[in-house]
C-alpha cells in the first residue's frame, strides 16, 4: 500500500481498501522505521491524525474534497506551517513556529491531504547535499536497498558507505523515495528540488517561475524560488502542479494559470516533438552511466519519430558564477531581517543593540549562510554594484534568451542529464566545501532557474552502484503540461524501479541503523 | 494688531499651534519674522551689490505620510496614536515567508501628489530595498523607489510676502526633482534607566512620499513658505494630512553657504525640526553657523546635525559609525509599477478598476492653494496677503464666503472682520475655524447692524468679543440688552458736544486758527463720552458746526 502511486492510493481510499487513518498510521510507523534516514525536521503525528479522522468521515460520507483527501503529504522545513514549527534546518529558526501557512501548503489542507511532517534540508536550503543543517545530514533511502548493498558488498560496511540524497530538498526526496509519504513539498532555486530527486530517483517537477506561489516560503533568492513538487510518478506530479498552480493575491509574482492541468495524454505521440540536446551539458565530471541514460532515452525518442538534434546554450557556462553572485546578494538582503528581535533566536549578549545583532547572527547562521551573506553585501557595496550585481542581471538576460532562441527555433522540449553523476558517499562529499559543490552539483539544473523555466527531473536507471540516475526536461515559460506529457512518456517505457521491490533485503539494515538516527 | 502682519506671520508660522502658546504675543511674532526678512533682503543684494558675500543655499528633503486607510504594502490599519503595536501585519513585523503587495491607494495619491507639482509622471517606475540595520526596520531593508521613481522633475510655486510693507507678493519656484513611494520605519522609544528599547511598529510599512525640493531656496524664510505651500497642497489633495507636530510631514533640510557662482559648498543634513517656523529657525542658524565656521578660516563638515528647539541652534548628531553603504538591490518580490495614460492605453484584459489612470486622476484635482488665491483676489477685491491668510487657515475661505452670501457689505470691507478679528479670538485659544463660536450667519448679521448703521464699527467689535464669549446671543441681542445702539439723537448730541467744546476752549481755539486735525481730538472725547455708541457722521457735523 506505502508503495502506490498518488493516484493510485486516491482511489484505493476511495474504495474502501483502506481507511485515512489506517493509511496515516502506517505512514506514521514508517517514518519511526526509517528515522535513521533523519528525512523528518519534525513530525506532526497528532496532528496528521486528527486531519486523518475527519478525512475519514469525508470519504465515509462519499464527500471528499479532491483526489488528495486523506493523502498523507511531507513538506520542506522552510514553507511555514501555522503553529508548527518551522526551522530551515537552522539554529535561527530551531524553535519558531509560524503564525501562517504558506499558499502552497493551506491549498494542500484545503485538498484534505494530511500533514505528516517537515523535511530536513540544508539551512536555509543553501547545498546540494542536505548535508549542512542544523539537525545533521539525510541519509539517502537507496543506501539501504539491495541493490547499493549488493555493490558495496559487505552489510558491516554501510554505515560509513551511505550516500547523500542531494539538496537541499533531501528530506522531501528521502520522504517520498522511501514510500513514508506520497507526496512532499520541496524549494528550487538552482535545482534544489531535482536534484535530490535524481539522486533519490524520484519525479521532481519545478514548475515555471510564477506559477505557484511563494508566499509563506522563507526565500532563498526571491527571484528564483519556486516550489517544488516531490512525487512516485509524473502523473501525480502533475495532479498536485494542477492544484497548486495559479494567482495568488498574496505574491505579485504570480501569474494566472494558462489552462487548469487536465489529465495527462495516456499516449502521447512523439511524432511532432522537437527534442534539443544542449552540447553544452556535456559537462567535465559527468559519468559515462549518465551520458549512456541520456543517449538512450535521446535514441528512443528518436525511435519513436521524434526529431532529436543538438543545440547550443553558449551561455550556460557562466551560468554558476551568475547564480552566485545573484543568489548571495538576495541572501545577504533577505537574511537582514534576522536580528533576534522580532522571532527567532536571540543572543545572550545585552551590551548594545548591534553586539546583540552580530552576536545573534554569529550563533544563529552556520559558515555556509555566514559566507553568503558575506559575499551578497561586497557585491552590493555601492563601488562594486555595476561589476557584480548588473553584470550578473546581464549574463542572466544572455542565458534566458538563449533558451529563447532555442525554442523560438521549433524546439519543444530540451533533454539533459539531471546530475552528474548518481549519489555520492557522504564522506566523499563533505571533502569539499560547500560552495565548491553547489556549483558542481547545479550545473545542470540553475540556468532553468535563472531563466524562470519549468523542469522536471525524472529517475531512468540504477547506476552500477545501484543508485538512481535521473534526467532532466525543460520546457518554455508556462509549458509545464507538454513537459509533463513527455516525462511521462518518458517514464512509461524507462521502467524504473520501486524501492519497495528492495523492500524484504534491507529490512534487518533498518533496524540496526535505528541507532544513529537523531 | 495689523492685519498685514496677521498675514505674513499666517503666512509661515500658523501651523504650529504650540508656538502661540510659547509666544502669545503677536509682537513676538512679528519680531522673529524681520530676522527672516533680513535674510530674505540680503538675498536679494547678493547679485549685484556684494557679490563677494556668503549667502545660504537649501534644499529639502520632505517625506509625507500617504493619507490612506491601510499601509503601503500591507492590510494592516494606519492610525494614529493606536495601542503599541496593534497595527502590524506579519508583514510589517518582516516574518519570514511574507510578500508586499502594493496598495493602489498610494500609488494613486502619489501620482496625484507629483501632477499636483507638475511633475512628469513615470508610467513605469521600480522598487528597491534600501538594507541598514535598525532595531524599528524589522526587515533590515526598506522598500523605496531608488531607480526610477513615480514622478519626476517637478515645480512648487511658493510665495512670500515682500516689499517695505511686506504686502508684495514675490512668487519663486522650487525644482522637484522626485516623489518616491517608501515605507515608512516603526518608532524605536529608549529607556535609558533600564537601557532597553522599545519598539513599536504601527507606523512600519506606512506609505509614505518622499519629495525632493532642489536646493533652490536661499534662506529659512522661503524654505518655509515652499513647505508650507506644500502642506496646503497635500492637504487640499488629501494625500497627506501634512501634520509636521504629529510626524505626517517630516522635513529635513540640506544647507550650505557659498559665494554666489561659486560651486557649492560643503552641506549639512539638518534633521529633528518639526515645525514650520523651527525649519525657518533652523536653517537661518545652520546658515549662520557656516558663515561663522568659514569665516574664522574653518571648513564645514559634511555631517548630520539636529536641531533643537529649545536652545534654537543645531547641534551634530551623533552619526552612525561611519558611511552607510545602503546596498541598493531591486525589490524581486514586485513587479514593475506600470501606470497608464488614459482607458485608451490600458491593455486588453485589464480592468480599469484594477490599474492607475493618470488621466483620471488629474480630472480630479481639486483646486489648488494658489489658483484659490487668485481667484479670491479677483472675484472679491481683497489684497494678495489676505488671501494668504484665508487659504493657509483651514475652512477660512470657507467661512468667508458664508459671511459673504449673508451681509451686502462690501468684500474688501468684511476680510479684515474674518482674518483679524475672528481669526484673532480664534488664535488666542488655539482654536480651528471649525471649532468658531461665531457663526458665519452671526458674524453677517452684526456686520449688516454696523452697515446699516446701527452700530458703529468701535461697539461691533466690542458686541464680537461678547458673542465669543456668550455663544448663542445674537449681536443684536447683545446690542439690545446693553443698550450699544448707536446715539443719534441730534439735540442730546448737541448737547455732549456743547459740553466738550464748552470745556475745550485751547483745542477750539486752534481749530479755528485752521489747526482742523483738532477736531479728531474732539470727536474721541464724545465718543469717549458715549461709550463708542455716537454717530461718528453726525458728531463730526455738530463739532464743525459748533467750532467755525
Amino acid at each position: 500500500m506505502l508503495s502506490l502511486t498518488l493516484k493510485q492510493v486516491s482511489l484505493a481510499l476511495r474504495e474502501g481498501r483502506i481507511s485515512p487513518t489506517e493509511l496515516c498510521r502506517r505512514c506514521l510507523n514508517r517514518i519511526k522505521k526509517t528515522q535513521h534516514l533523519n528525512a523528518y525536521i519534525s513530525v506532526t503525528e497528532e496532528l496528521a491524525l486528527k486531519q486523518a479522522e475527519e478525512a475519514e468521515s469525508r470519504l465515509l460520507q462519499g464527500a471528499p474534497r479532491g483526489p488528495l483527501d486523506g493523502i498523507p503529504f511531507a513538506v520542506k522545513d522552510n514553507f511555514c506551517t501555522r503553529n508548527i514549527r518551522t526551522t530551515c534546518a537552522s539554529r535561527m529558526l530551531r524553535d519558531y513556529a509560524p503564525p501562517y501557512n504558506a499558499t502552497v501548503v493551506q491549498k494542500l489542507l484545503d485538498q484534505g491531504a494530511v500533514l505528516v511532517g517537515k523535511t530536513n534540508m540544508d539551512e536555509f536550503a543553501m547545498g546540494s547535499g542536505s548535508t549542512d543543517g542544523v539537525f545533521g545530514p539525510v541519509r539517502n533511502p537507496w543506501s539501504y536497498a539491495a541493490p547499493y548493498r549488493e555493490h558495496t558488498g559487505a552489510a558491516t560496511a554501510a554505515d560509513s558507505e551511505w550516500v547523500i540524497t542531494g539538496g537541499s530538498s533531501g528530506g522531501s526526496a528521502a520522504a517520498v523515495a522511501s514510500l513514508t509519504s506520497y507526496l512532499a513539498l520541496g524549494s528550487d532555486t538552482g535545482g534544489s528540488t531535482r536534484n535530490p530527486g535524481a539522486l533519490c530517483g524520484v519525479v521532481a517537477l519545478k514548475p515555471t517561475y510564477g506559477l505557484l506561489s511563494r508566499h509563506g516560503l522563507i526565500p532563498l533568492v526571491n527571484s528564483m524560488d519556486v516550489p517544488g513538487i516531490l512525487t512516485r510518478s509524473v502523473c501525480d506530479a502533475a495532479m498536485v502542479l494542477g492544484i497548486l498552480q495559479g494567482l495568488d493575491i498574496r505574491d505579485s509574482t504570480t501569474i494566472p494559470a494558462p489552462a487548469p492541468l487536465t489529465e495527462l495524454p495516456e499516449d502521447l505521440d512523439v511524432k511532432n516533438l522537437f527534442i534539443g540536446i544542449p552540447k553544452e551539458y556535456h559537462a567535465p565530471g559527468l559519468s559515462e552511466e549518465t551520458v549512456a541514460q541520456w543517449s538512450y532515452v535521446a535514441d528512443m525518442f528518436e525511435r519513436a519519430g521524434a526529431r532529436v538534434e543538438q543545440v547550443s546554450l553558449p551561455h550556460t557556462q557562466y551560468s554558476i558564477v551568475c547564480y552566485h553572485v545573484l543568489c548571495c546578494a538576495e541572501v545577504a538582503s533577505n537574511m537582514a531581517r534576522f536580528d533576534g528581535l522580532e522571532y527567532g533566536h536571540r543572543s545572550d549578549v545585552d551590551s548594545s543593540t548591534e553586539a546583540m545583532y552580530a552576536s545573534t547572527r554569529h550563533e544563529g547562521f552556520n559558515d555556509v549562510v555566514r559566507g553568503r551573506i558575506l559575499s551578497g553585501n561586497y557585491f552590493l557595496l555601492k563601488q562594486n554594484y555595476q561589476h557584480y550585481f548588473v553584470k550578473a542581471q546581464k549574463v542572466r538576460r544572455l542565458i534566458a534568451d538563449d533558451f529563447k532562441r532555442v525554442f523560438g527555433s521549433g524546439v519543444d522540449l530540451l533533454l539533459t542529464p539531471t546530475t552528474l553523476t548518481d549519489a555520492a558517499r557522504y564522506s566523499d562529499f563533505t571533502q569539499e566545501d560547500n560552495r565548491t559543490r553547489s556549483a558542481q552539483e547545479d550545473v545542470f539544473t540553475q540556468p532553468v532557474n535563472v531563466a524562470g523555466l519549468p523542469a522536471v527531473s525524472l529517475p531512468t536507471a540504477l547506476s552500477r552502484r545501484g543508485l538512481p540516475i535521473g534526467l532532466q526536461l525543460i520546457g518554455p515559460a508556462l509549458q509545464d503540461k507538454k513537459l509533463l506529457s513527455a516525462a511521462q512518456w518518458i517514464e512509461q517505457r524507462v521502467g524504473f524501479p520501486s524501492i519497495s521491490d528492495y523492500e524484504h533485503s534491507s529490512k534487518s539494515r533498518t533496524e540496526r541503523e535505528q541507532t544513529s538516527a537523531v | 494688531m495689523a492685519a498685514s502682519s496677521v498675514a505674513a506671520s499666517e503666512l509661515l508660522h500658523n501651523m504650529n499651534k504650540q508656538i502661540s502658546i510659547l509666544y502669545p504675543k503677536a509682537s513676538c511674532v512679528i519680531r522673529r519674522i524681520s530676522t527672516s526678512s533680513r535674510c530674505h533682503s540680503h538675498s536679494q543684494l547678493k547679485a549685484t551689490s556684494a557679490p563677494q558675500q556668503l549667502v545660504g543655499v537649501v534644499g529639502l528633503e520632505i517625506h509625507a505620510q500617504i493619507n490612506s486607510s491601510t499601509k503601503l504594502f500591507s492590510g494592516s490599519a494606519v492610525r494614529f496614536s493606536a495601542p503599541p503595536n496593534s497595527m502590524v501585519s506579519f508583514f510589517d513585523a518582516s516574518l519570514p515567508g511574507t510578500l508586499p503587495v502594493l496598495n493602489r491607494r498610494c500609488v494613486e495619491a502619489a501620482v496625484m501628489t507629483g501632477l499636483a507639482l507638475n511633475c512628469t509622471i513615470n508610467q513605469k517606475s521600480f522598487f528597491d530595498r534600501k538594507h541598514y540595520f535598525y532595531a524599528d526596520l524589522p526587515a533590515g531593508y526598506q522598500i523605496t523607489q531608488q531607480r526610477q521613481p513615480i514622478a519626476v522633475d517637478g515645480t512648487l510655486t511658493y510665495s512670500l510676502l515682500g516689499g517695505k510693507k511686506r504686502s508684495q507678493v514675490i512668487r519663486k519656484n522650487v525644482h522637484i526633482k522626485q516623489v518616491q513611494l517608501e515605507q515608512d520605519s516603526g518608532k524605536s522609544l529608549h529607556d535609558d534607566v533600564r537601557s532597553q528599547t522599545l519598539i513599536d511598529l504601527n507606523r512600519a510599512g506606512v506609505g509614505l512620499m518622499e519629495l525632493v525640493m532642489e536646493p533652490d531656496m536661499s534662506c529659512g524664510e522661503e524654505a518655509a513658505a515652499a513647505v508650507r505651500e506644500l502642506q496646503l497642497i497635500l492637504q487640499a489633495l488629501g494625500t497627506c494630512q501634512g501634520n509636521m507636530s504629529e510626524g505626517q510631514l517630516r522635513v529635513d533640510a540640506n544647507v550650505s553657504v557659498h559665494r554666489p557662482g561659486e560651486p557649492l559648498g560643503v552641506r549639512t543634513e539638518v534633521k529633528n525640526i518639526n515645525s514650520v517656523r523651527y525649519l525657518a529657525r533652523a536653517i537661518d542658524y545652520e546658515i549662520q553657523r557656516q558663515i561663522h565656521v568659514l569665516q574664522r578660516g574653518g571648513t564645514v563638515q559634511n555631517e548630520t546635525r539636529a536641531y533643537d528647539s529649545k536652545s534654537r541652534e543645531t547641534i551634530p548628531m551623533r552619526d552612525k559609525e561611519g558611511l552607510q553603504d545602503y546596498r541598493f538591490m531591486p525589490e524581486p518580490n514586485l513587479p514593475p509599477l506600470i501606470v497608464y495614460e488614459d482607458n485608451a492605453s490600458l491593455p486588453t484584459g485589464l480592468d480599469a478598476c484594477q490599474a492607475v489612470v493618470v488621466q483620471k486622476i488629474r480630472e480630479s484635482l481639486p483646486e489648488l492653494p494658489s489658483v484659490k488665491r487668485d481667484r479670491l483676489v479677483q472675484t472679491y477685491g481683497i489684497l494678495p496677503e489676505h488671501s494668504f491668510t484665508l487659504v493657509n487657515e483651514d475652512g477660512l475661505v470657507d467661512y468667508f464666503e458664508e459671511v459673504l452670501k449673508a451681509t451686502k457689505k462690501e468684500p474688501r470691507k468684511v476680510i479684515g472682520w474674518v482674518t483679524n478679528e475672528l481669526l484673532g479670538l480664534l488664535k488666542q485659544q488655539d482654536m480651528s475655524v471649525s471649532q468658531s463660536l461665531i457663526s458665519p450667519p452671526a458674524l453677517a448679521e452684526l456686520l449688516e447692524l454696523q452697515e446699516k448703521g446701527h452700530i458703529s464699527s468701535s461697539v461691533a467689535k466690542q458686541v464680537l468679543q461678547q458673542m465669543w464669549r456668550s455663544p448663542g446671543k445674537s449681536g443684536s441681542q447683545i446690542i439690545q440688552e446693553q443698550d450699544l445702539g448707536l446715539v443719534s439723537d441730534t439735540s442730546q448730541l448737541h448737547s455732549i458736544c456743547q459740553k466738550v467744546v464748552d470745556s475745550h476752549p485751547d483745542e477750539v481755539h486752534a481749530i479755528r486758527n485752521g489747526n482742523k486735525k483738532v477736531l479728531n481730538k474732539l470727536i474721541g472725547l464724545v465718543q469717549k463720552e458715549t461709550k463708542g455708541r455716537a454717530d461718528p457722521v453726525l458728531v463730526r457735523e455738530i463739532l464743525q458746526e459748533k467750532t467755525s
